[in-house]
């Protein structure tokens, strides 16, 4: 039997992006042990990627903004389908959680009167994204990293759990390796925060990293926790589309926020023609003036003029763009045009910084003297692990979870620089959550060997294969499956047969082998994210089949409409006593009428 | 930009640990657009699993990436494969200031552990964070760095005298910057600069500039205002009087 080291904390935080290292800042700040558990290096993690801003009700820029106007903003994209507890604290906490970044050292642009500066995006009613450039992930990471490391944090770097343990249907510990050596470790602890992102490697055209696997939907989904929205998967509407090498890299929607304008080969601005009835009138009604909204915004002055039809919700832009692609108006490499050329080059480059290196070094597109080409890439699960709004804390007592691995702050459709606040705010929480727990719970959780056999046994079992397949091979196999029948537009057959071939695959799953050592074996290392990647495709592509209507970032041809009594239930899949899944409906927590009455009113009077 | 040309491409990469290791040759096809990252992922998927590689974010953006290509320090998400000859051999190799741990993998986590030394920021306890753009311009620059640790790299001191017992490098010379130049920081880690983290040993050869792929001017803009700042602190006692007596703070 393998030997592994054993370690020992209160809470484990598995993740070390935003939402991660704000937990675990929240555990050891209040004077509780806490590891912290990534599979990169830190600082490393998806949110260092994330570009446009974080999204709070500062009202720095437009002083007509406050919780209540983000909190309707957030329920609108989502289509209503949101935990509206959760939306409602995320609005409300929002300010503070960025505010609180600055007093740790994060360095925002500035107004000119000196506070924060905040810049449009799509489906916010106001200018509402704190940012710096186009790289706020990294000043958000970073920041958070640090106060970490001198709140003095244990940090476990390249470190994979493969297992949760329980003690009866409370949390014990977690299982799992060292990348550096491919040596075992088990993590003791009496309560774990999941906060290890999304699943976007399950597709093949993504912005997401390869550590995006949906670990912690996989982990939470065998210890007995439920899956909520997976069918709701953001197909972010601009990635870069050329040359192939780069398919898929995201494009700033600040981009859109700073004035940029999508044409199609007939150098229409179709957006205009892809408004929804229901949000029309937020938009500005032609040409003129999209263009006097953003000469204010670029002049910092006020305007009665409404935002361009580029900032619609990110689901609708991107069915724009796929259509118009589809229906033959697209550019030469299958994208459409992005342009922010018309504006001076100077503040272009100083404000989309990467994006003019990131096109410059790898496309030889100038942003600043053409238009960019762009199409939809997969971005962001808007569903995942099911928890409660306050604590975070999912159906299996002392795991909790926070940021895009947990699922209901988003609906069925995420605005932009709502990832970030989110991170911040439900990191916050989980964390308190989970020291909450920790400081009632009465007895010991004990960790029962069996349970690191198995975990070891199925670490070990790649190797044992003879002539195991290629677990790249697997990948990419699950890639098609995903990206050929459970796209950005559904119908019945197509999601069936996606069901059926999943269901094919996981026998090949089991037949991936490993080659070689255990010692920085990226091979060996797939054999066990396929696992989790399987289990998130078969939520995504079962909830989508059973989802008989189109919301959001779902959207279905044969079901065309969004439907009333859709608009109550939540799909939940969970793995049922036989080891399969089991998917259910369950009814979406009722927003109280205070709340209610703010869909109605015309205008809300912001606190 | 032609849309596919048939070509291959020959890569030599380093395969092995620290103690032993040779480098190996592949051949992959390559596509427009294609950066030497998604070669090394190409061998990984088609012909060795094994092939350890550190990446994350393919944009420039995470700092992961980092190997010498060609002899030359980069991040791989953007060394162009068609910015080689037709027919020349890439020759892939980890970065040498660091421990090898497997292949193009290495054990970088004394930059961690230096980190954790420098004083965190300690903004003033009654600021109230008016903070305007041009008194932050310096500080945001600093705050650009990936940690792509390639300045580490290339630092001669590093590199060449290995004095990491003794050296913060470059990265947290810009780290230090981005603190003490921030205008609501209060901390003095002068002493620290000097006899620590021994900013004295750098003779500003500037070869961390050179490789720093998100262009922060680490030498002009961080290394020698420190520099004077330290010499101001503790080889001017005249100038450190002066300002005693004038009531001037913290340099900023």
């Amino acid at each position: 039997m393998s030997e592994y080291e054993i370690r020992e904390h209160d809470v484990l935080v598995i993740g070390a992006g935003g939402a991660g290292l704000r937990a675990a800042i929240e555990v050891s700040g209040q004077g509780v042990s806490v590891g912290l558990v990534c599979k990169s290096l830190l600082g490393k993690a998806h949110t260092v990627m994330a570009e446009g801003g974080v999204a709070a009700a500062l009202a720095n820029v437009d002083p007509m903004d406050g919780w209540q106007t983000h909190f309707k903003d957030t329920m609108n994209g989502g289509k209503q389908l949101n935990n509206w507890r959760m939306a409602q604290l995320h609005a409300q906490e929002a300010p503070d959680r960025v505010k609180e970044l600055e007093r740790w050292g994060a360095v925002f642009d500035r107004t000119k009167d000196g506070k924060i500066l905040q810049r449009a995006f799509g489906g916010h009613t106001w200018k509402r994204l704190c940012h710096v450039g186009d790289r706020t992930g990294l000043e958000m990471i970073r920041t958070l990293q640090d106060r970490g490391v001198h709140q003095g944090i244990e940090v476990y770097m390249e470190c994979t759990i493969t297992k949760l343990i329980k003690d009866g249907d409370k949390i014990a510990g977690a299982f799992g390796y060292y990348r550096e050596d491919g040596r075992y470790i088990l993590f003791k602890t009496k309560a774990i925060v999941l906060a290890t992102g999304g699943t976007g490697k399950a597709y093949t055209v993504t912005s997401n990293s390869w550590e995006y696997t949906g670990d912690g939907q996989g982990l939470a989904y065998d210890a007995g926790a439920e899956l909520i929205d997976m069918e709701f998967i953001q197909f972010h509407p601009t990635g870069m589309v050329w040359p192939p090498g780069v398919r898929g890299i995201l494009v700033t929607e600040g981009v859109r926020g700073e004035g940029g304008i999508l044409r199609n080969s007939l150098g229409e601005r179709f957006m205009f023609k892809y408004l929804p009835e229901a949000t029309r009138n937020d938009y500005a009604a032609d040409e003129a003036e999209a263009v006097t909204w953003v000469n204010a915004a670029l002049a910092g002055t006020r305007t009665e003029a409404r935002r361009p039809p580029e900032l619609s919700t990110r689901d609708n832009v991107a069915r724009a763009i796929y259509t118009e692609v589809k229906e033959g108006r697209g550019s030469p490499h299958g994208g459409v045009f992005l342009d922010i050329s018309y504006q001076d080059s100077e503040r272009v480059k100083k404000k989309l910084p990467s994006m003019y290196h990131q096109f410059k070094d790898l496309a030889d597109v100038d942003i600043t003297a053409g238009p960019m080409e762009v199409g939809p890439t997969m971005h962001y699960t808007m569903g995942g692990i099911r928890v409660d709004a306050e604590t975070q804390m999912s159906r299996v007592p002392g795991l909790f979870a926070a940021g895009e691995c947990s699922g209901g702050m988003h609906g069925a459709n995420r605005l932009g620089g709502n990832s970030l606040s989110d991170l911040v705010v439900f990191g916050k929480r989980a964390g308190a959550g989970a020291v909450e727990y920790v400081k009632g719970i009465t007895s010991e959780p004990k960790i029962d060997d069996k349970f690191v056999k198995e975990a070891i046994a199925e670490m070990e079992a790649p190797f044992l294969l003879k002539d195991g397949k290629n677990p790249y091979d697997v990948h990419k196999e699950l890639n098609k499956i995903m990206s050929t029948y459970v796209g950005i537009f559904r119908e019945e057959a197509e999601l069936a047969t996606g069901v059926a071939k999943l269901e094919e695959l996981k026998a090949e799953v089991e037949k991936a082998g490993a080659k070689g050592t255990k010692a920085f074996n990226p091979g060996w290392h797939m054999c066990r994210d396929l696992k989790n990647m399987m289990i998130c495709s078969e939520a995504i592509a079962r909830s989508a089949l059973s989802r008989h209507e189109s919301r959001g970032a779902h959207s279905r041809l044969d079901y065309p409409n969004t439907e009333k009594a859709w608009g109550t239930k939540n799909s939940a899949c969970s793995k049922g006593p036989d080891g399969k899944m089991v998917l259910e409906h369950t009814p979406l927590p009722e927003m109280p009428a205070e709340l209610q009455d703010l869909f109605v009113k015309k205008e809300p009077a912001n606190a | 930009m032609p849309e596919s040309n048939g070509r291959q491409a020959t890569l030599k990469v380093y395969r092995g640990t620290k103690d032993k290791g040779e480098f190996q040759s592949y051949k992959v096809p390559v596509e427009a657009g294609m950066v030497v990252l998604d070669a090394i992922h190409y061998i990984q998927q088609n012909f060795d699993p094994e092939l350890a590689v550190r990446w994350n974010c393919k944009a420039a953006k995470c700092g992961s990436c980092s190997a010498e290509v060609n002899g030359m320090p980069s991040l791989m998400c953007k060394s162009r494969m068609d910015s080689f000859k037709d027919g020349e051999d890439i020759c892939v190799q980890p970065i040498k200031t660091f421990p090898i741990i497997k292949d193009l993998v290495t054990d970088v986590s004394w930059n961690y552990e230096v980190n954790k030394k420098i004083k965190a920021f300690s903004p003033s306890p009654d600021a109230d964070w008016t903070i305007y753009q041009e008194d932050i311009e310096r500080v945001q620059e600093f705050r650009k760095c990936i940690e792509c640790f390639l300045c580490q790299n290339v630092c001669h001191v590093l590199r060449d005298h290995e004095r990491k017992d003794n050296f913060m490098g470059p990265r947290f010379m810009v780290r230090v910057a981005g603190l003490e130049m921030h205008p609501l920081d209060e901390a003095n880690r002068m002493k620290y600069l000097k006899d620590e983290g021994h900013i004295g040993y750098c003779n500003i050869t500037k070869c961390c500039t050179e490789v720093c792929p998100e262009d922060i001017h680490i030498t002009d803009n961080a290394i020698i205002p420190l520099k004077e700042r330290v010499v101001d602190e503790f080889y001017d006692p005249l100038g450190k009087f002066i300002r005693g007596v004038l009531g001037g703070g913290k340099k900023k």
